[in-house]
């Protein structure tokens, strides 16, 4: 079978069409009924295999012409009955992608991943937070004999921001999914090893989950207890405490006392630093905004790779806007956003990894932090 | 730049309606930020080249609705933690973002950017007269400082004479915990 895309010109043509639709009882896919067949809009038909030569001659003959959609319907049925079947076996049953989950889950869910698909998965220890709490990463892994570069990937910096661990969680899931049937990912996978922190600020995002919705920073007690939190994304060792900080710890923008001077900071940079000369690419993922940031937030020099980053950059905004029509702005954060020093991406960047990129996800600012979970779904599948 | 007097920008823009995203209306307007005294709000002049949607009907349903109720509307958490807002609601949480717009306006310079985050509280305040009241204890989210700002507001609303916001303050942070 297959479905064919047309776009009919003339009302001679709609007639044509709407007659061919009802005489060989075709199956309509877009419009749903042959009476809203119109001039100008586009026509999806499901052709049976046995007509599809009979109803392009049909369409030649009437100088109608047409595009093949989907070359093989029962192609595309099988894929995706082969997506379904593997996704039981393959993700926790009942875990519910598009709700918000509290930190707890979190970590009973990373157990879980690992043990449905240990063949491809290992979780790894981090380090602590500074009320103790564990953090660990992900590492998606293809059993190979060749050293593979790495792509590393943190969620959740700042703790309000929790379409941005339900990102990571969905990212995971996506690829565990399909990495068998989807080549694209299976390629990918032979080549390169994902590393995935889903919450990097684990006591914030307990904290924004418990008492205070909008919590930023990590929860580092500072002036006697008076006063709590770091923002972690200000903490980094790359122009730390130069520009657009506070020095202030009653600030949402509190660099710390030092550059690396929270644990959840030195936990990453520890890691990153050890594996640099292998890791190709560092992604962190923020909200909100709509952006794909490149390095610099504390100088607006460009970065030595200014061009490739841009280009990579572009070209990812334009496949996320080809899902929804979502619309990213790229550039680097000093220019477009404003300046920042001791920023994660920064730091990576200047430790030497070439492609460094902060993600502000969805959306603009109508809900801001507080997305709605039906924005889950799309927002993680147009960044995927 | 204007000599002696501030910074002025041309702008060009596109309304879009919040509830029928395909109905658009293009815009433009001219934003003077003002010179030295940054308590002044900017100068704002706009055009709209087409018409607003009639909400005649919603407005009015809405307004029946509170004027009906037995005890005064309170509320909080608006949206919740989860983003959801119910469809009871939705009034009041557009009422709060118009009114917002106007508060933000209000403080607004070249290195600020703003958006209405949370409604932490409302409440209805009787009148004798036809108009309805709100007290608002809304969150701003300012996006260079990151900081989130409580904010009092009264908001007063008619069907047919719109929105006003009849007071407003900056609150202080909550003591720390």
């Amino acid at each position: 079978d297959q479905v064919l895309h047309i776009v009919p010109e003339t009302s001679q043509q709609v007639q044509h069409l709407q007659h061919l639709c009802s005489i060989l009882l075709l199956d309509l896919w877009k419009p749903l009924f042959p009476e809203d067949i119109w001039a100008g809009k586009d026509l999806h038909i499901r052709v049976p295999a046995p007509l599809v030569q009979e109803v392009k001659d049909s369409l030649d003959q009437h100088m109608i012409s047409y595009k093949v959609l989907i070359p093989d319907v029962q192609e595309l049925v099988d894929q995706s009955m082969l997506r379904e079947r593997s996704s039981q076996r393959q993700v926790p049953e009942g875990y519910v992608y598009t709700q918000y989950h509290p930190m707890k889950e979190i970590y009973q869910w990373m157990t879980q991943i690992q043990k449905s698909n240990s063949e491809l998965v290992t979780q790894h220890y981090l380090g602590k937070t500074i009320e103790n709490q564990t953090m660990y990463y992900l590492q998606i892994s293809q059993p190979s004999d060749k050293t593979k570069k790495i792509i590393w990937m943190d969620c959740g910096i700042h703790a309000r921001e929790w379409i941005s661990p339900a990102f990571c969680q969905w990212f995971v899931k996506e690829i565990l999914q399909n990495y068998k049937s989807d080549p694209k990912i299976s390629r990918f996978l032979q080549n390169l090893d994902l590393y995935v922190l889903p919450v990097f600020n684990i006591d914030g995002y307990i904290y924004s989950w418990e008492k205070d919705r909008l919590w930023r920073k990590n929860r580092s007690p500072y002036m006697n207890g008076t006063c709590y939190g770091t923002d972690l994304n200000r903490n980094f060792n790359s122009s730390w405490g130069s520009i657009g900080v506070s020095y202030n710890c009653s600030s949402e923008i509190f660099c710390g006392s030092g550059p690396e001077s929270e644990p959840e900071t030195r936990a990453v940079a520890q890691f990153i630093e050890r594996k640099k000369s292998d890791i190709l690419c560092y992604l962190t993922i923020h909200s909100y905004g709509q952006y794909i940031l490149t390095p610099y937030g504390s100088t607006t020099t460009p970065p030595s790779n200014s061009e490739e980053l841009m280009y990579v950059a572009e070209q990812a905004a334009a496949a996320l806007m080809g899902k929804y029509g979502t619309s990213y702005e790229v550039g680097s954060t000093s220019l477009i956003l404003y300046s920042n020093s001791g920023s994660s991406r920064d730091w990576a960047h200047m430790i030497g990894i070439p492609f460094s990129y902060t993600f502000e996800l969805r959306d603009k600012g109508t809900h801001g932090f507080v997305l709605p979970p039906d924005q889950i779904q799309p927002t993680c599948e147009e960044t995927m | 730049d204007i000599d002696g007097v501030g910074r002025k920008y041309h702008l060009e823009l596109v309304l879009e309606d919040v509830l029928h995203k395909d109905s658009t209306v293009n815009c433009t307007a001219e934003v003077l930020y003002h010179l030295g005294n940054k308590n002044i709000a900017p100068d704002v002049q706009f055009t709209l080249e087409g018409e607003l949607r009639n909400t005649d009907e919603a407005d009015n349903i809405f307004y029946n609705r509170i004027k009906s109720l037995e005890k005064e509307l309170v509320a909080e958490n608006i949206p919740d933690s989860h983003g959801n807002v119910s469809p009871e609601m939705q009034p009041v949480h557009l009422l709060a973002w118009v009114a917002s717009g106007y508060v933000i306006w209000q403080n607004s310079t070249e290195n600020t950017k703003f958006q209405l985050a949370q409604i932490k509280r409302v409440k209805q305040v009787k009148r004798s007269d036809e108009y309805l009241e709100f007290d608002y204890m809304i969150l701003l989210h300012e996006m260079v400082s990151q900081e989130i700002i409580p904010w009092q507001m009264t908001v007063l609303w008619h069907p047919q004479h719109g929105v006003q916001v009849t007071q407003d303050s900056r609150q202080p942070k909550h003591a720390p915990e």
